[in-house]
């Protein structure tokens, strides 16, 4: 027997980098809201330097709800799945991911919101890649510029700006679009081994800059600044200088005494009324269902739930799953073309022991339509990334660059000397949504109870791969130019479970291809709204996180001016 | 803010082959006695003691492995009864007496086989299996010694890793700096939590 319980003006489901964000302002308005949260509260105690925890044994601490419903993925529809993953790439817990991820934190460039149209203006209509379903935005980045600005400051992010309204700085990105005025925090500090990439990048005549994180170069909102410790990479920060959702925006939500926080709340169901509007949603806790009703729902699990939850959420109104008379839930699905790194060896020490992996310098060049492609045979590019992060465990665990076994004592005499000659680089590339990439309810394959699973049917195309082909050709060159000895290109692998999945609910105003409109809230369902990098249609060549966050914020903000008009 | 500093200073003053002796002597948690003798020849060759130093045995890994086949790593626990079986049978197969009891030299051959996939009687692969005890053997030697590994800190040692800084300065971050090695490990310093590593994968 269900617990019915009073009904609130809004519900958030999930409390991570998109719900955790978009509480601030509701709660601000004086909206109450109610934060379901499938995970515990964590916090610095429990942010032990350990490498065998954090990157090897996913979190044991955390209430791993993500973990029974692990996505199945199978590259097309006529191949069979591949092996399922043992853990979930995401975590549960209040602040989700933003806990333990790498906090860079980008906006994306003005060429994302209008890949269509630039790209017939400057190449001609032909050049959009076959099988596409990449659309413009509904806005350009002027429209999400100011909300940028808001998560940046309310987060808290360290930068270097290269654009302030159209004047350009060259110590920062000179591709990015225009910025009402600077970081809140200067960027973090590089290394000796990332100036000298720098230096490098220089000389290439490239335009290198330290890229942007929502980390503490300095005291920020009376947290301490970053301290360099090195365990940053799926581990949370053991004095709160990494800005998650957790130790921002929530508390400062929770303040306000109009936030409910409610942890290991596991969501099951988004109901509705008999108008087919969104009625609440049902939640598992402590192996009791609880109905908590509300005048508007806000769903902001990850790209995988929120899709999920829509897909079971069926009822007469919506027999194919809420929001989805028009066939478009869990279509326009795509992750990050983030594979394909290129690894370096040195002749000399590096030091990269300590640092964070937001603690590097970038390339730009040749993301996005920074550069000319009427030779090339692809549309977008990526964001080269070096940056100082490395444990011991991964450090052994280095490529041997064709020098030595895997094992033995060949290959304790190679890494003794080399474990800290090595470096990873991250490259992260433009990746467009096909007609034939989606995801859908597994047929079989169930969580425990008894609901089905994701299922992935995606793989990269061909404008993917000779992205990635192009972008490695430059990173090893820049690799090269800083003095390398040998190189290592990785494969591009295929399209599964993804830290950067985005797509299944995607933005704009036709509703005949999208679920939802340019504020964010359902066509088919006004007062449902979906938050996260669901919504997002194109990827760019960089992390989505402040994107999504900045998304976030727009719908609450959004809701909160019109409520009466959305929650009536 | 060292829990165990002078725990530490002991540890560290015994030499590493005399731990390993102690360490031998104890009976293993969750592995029979045959199948630790095999693991224990395997990760002896996988990352042997040699003229550069201890290695993978002397650091504890098949400790690490023992133990964790209790607990993070409960679900490999028939992967492993399996494997090792499945190598102590190759060897008789090919008319030895078990693996552990062969030469080095031999030992180095069938480790050559299981990774490059020549031996048979493991499912799914004797490759699959390789790459699990390897993978496992890199954590007991080089992950942090609360969980039974690195034992002596031998495994940071070998690779120059300069151990667990709380906060690092730019200078220490200098290509050519020279670090003394802080030999704790998290659970040393009282402000991090224990019991966040004693759970299964998926918590609650």
């Amino acid at each position: 027997m269900a617990t019915r319980l009073d009904r609130t003006d809004v519900v958030v489901v999930g409390l991570g980098g998109a719900g955790g964000v978009a509480v601030e302002p509701l709660a601000a308005a004086g909206l109450d809201v109610v934060g379901l949260e499938a995970g515990t509260r964590l916090g610095p105690r429990d942010f032990a330097p350990d490498e065998l925890r954090n990157n090897f044994r996913g979190w044991p601490q955390a209430a791993q709800k993500c973990n029974r419903e692990v996505p199945v993925h199978r590259p097309n529809a006529s191949a069979p799945d591949n092996p399922r993953a043992p853990l979930h790439v995401m975590m549960n817990g209040v602040g989700g991911t933003t806990l333990h991820y790498w906090a860079q934190s980008w906006r994306l460039s003005p060429w994302d919101f209008r890949v269509v149209s630039e790209t017939k203006r400057r190449y001609g209509a032909a050049r959009v890649p076959p099988g596409s379903t990449v659309e413009d935005w509904p806005f350009g980045l002027d429209e999400l510029e100011p909300y940028y600005d808001k998560v940046e400051h309310a987060v808290g992010v360290s930068g270097q700006a290269g654009n302030i309204k159209g004047v350009i700085d060259p110590r920062g990105n000179i591709f990015e679009g225009p910025r009402e005025r600077a970081y809140p925090m200067p960027a973090l500090r590089g290394t000796e081994f990332t100036d000298l990439m720098g230096a490098t990048a220089q000389r290439l005549g490239w335009h290198p800059f330290p890229g942007p994180a929502a980390v503490n170069s300095e005291v920020y909102d009376g947290r301490s600044a970053c301290l360099y410790h090195g365990f940053c990479n799926r581990g949370g920060c053991h004095v709160s200088a990494k800005n998650s959702t957790a130790v921002s925006t929530i508390p400062r939500a929770e303040r306000t005494g109009h936030l409910d926080v409610v942890t290991e709340a596991h969501v099951t169901r988004i109901d509705v009324d008999g108008d087919g509007r969104a009625a609440g949603v049902q939640y598992v806790k402590g192996g009791e269902t609880y109905i908590q009703p509300a005048a508007v729902v806000l769903l902001a699990g990850y790209t995988y739930e929120n899709a999920r939850l829509l897909l079971l959420s069926t009822s007469a109104k919506y027999p194919r799953g809420l929001a989805n008379n028009h066939g478009q839930v869990g279509r326009h699905y795509f992750t990050h073309n983030q594979a394909g790194a290129v690894l370096a060896l040195f002749p000399r020490k590096l030091n990269r022991w300590y640092g964070l992996p937001a603690q590097g310098v970038a390339v730009d060049d040749f993301a996005d339509d920074n550069f000319d492609h009427a030779g090339l045979d692809f549309i977008g590019g990526g964001n080269l990334w070096v940056y100082s992060d490395q444990r011991p465990i991964a450090a052994a665990s280095m490529p041997t660059f064709g020098r030595a076994p895997r094992w033995g004592s060949q290959w304790k005499s190679f890494v003794m000397e080399n474990a800290d000659r090595w470096v990873n680089s991250y490259l992260q590339k433009t990746t467009l949504p096909y007609e034939d990439n989606y995801l859908d309810l597994h047929p079989t394959v169930k969580d425990p109870q008894g609901d089905p699973v994701i299922r992935i049917t995606a793989d990269y195309k061909d404008n993917e791969k000779r992205i990635a082909a192009y972008i490695q050709d430059k990173m090893e060159q820049w690799f090269v130019a800083a003095g390398a000895v040998a190189t290592v290109r990785q494969p591009f692998g295929t399209m599964g479970m993804s830290t950067h999945a985005y797509g299944g609910t995607r933005m704009g105003d036709n509703p005949e291809t999208n679920v939802v409109d340019r504020w964010g809230f359902c066509h088919e369902v006004p007062n449902l709204g979906v938050l996260g990098a669901s919504v997002m249609g194109t990827s760019g060549a960089r992390n989505p996180t402040l994107t999504a966050q900045a998304l976030a914020w727009r719908t609450a903000e959004h809701l909160a001016a019109d409520w009466r008009s959305i929650a009536a | 803010m060292l829990r165990r500093s002078a725990a530490l200073g002991a540890v560290a003053a015994v030499p590493a082959n005399v731990l390993a002796q102690a360490e031998r002597a104890a009976p293993y948690a969750n592995l029979t006695a045959a199948e630790a003798a095999t693991l224990e020849a395997l990760v002896a060759r996988l990352i042997p003691s040699d003229a550069n130093g201890p290695g993978a045995l002397e650091a504890g890994a098949a400790r690490y492995i023992d133990g964790a086949l209790g607990n993070a790593l409960a679900a490999q626990r028939p992967v492993y009864a399996a494997g090792l079986a499945a190598l102590d049978a190759f060897v008789r197969s090919r008319g030895g007496a078990s693996f552990a009891a062969l030469p080095p030299e031999r030992q180095d051959e069938l480790i050559a086989d299981l990774e490059q996939n020549r031996a048979q009687g493991f499912t799914p692969s004797s490759s699959a299996f390789f790459e699990l005890v390897l993978g496992h053997t890199l954590e007991g030697t080089f992950g942090d010694p609360h969980y039974g590994g690195n034992q002596d800190f031998i495994g940071w040692d070998l690779i120059g890793y300069p151990g667990l800084r709380l906060a690092v300065t730019a200078d220490q971050q200098r290509m050519d700096a020279k670090l003394e090695p802080l030999r704790s490990s998290a659970y040393d310093h009282a402000q991090f939590d224990e019991h966040t590593t004693a759970g299964e994968r998926d918590g609650d």
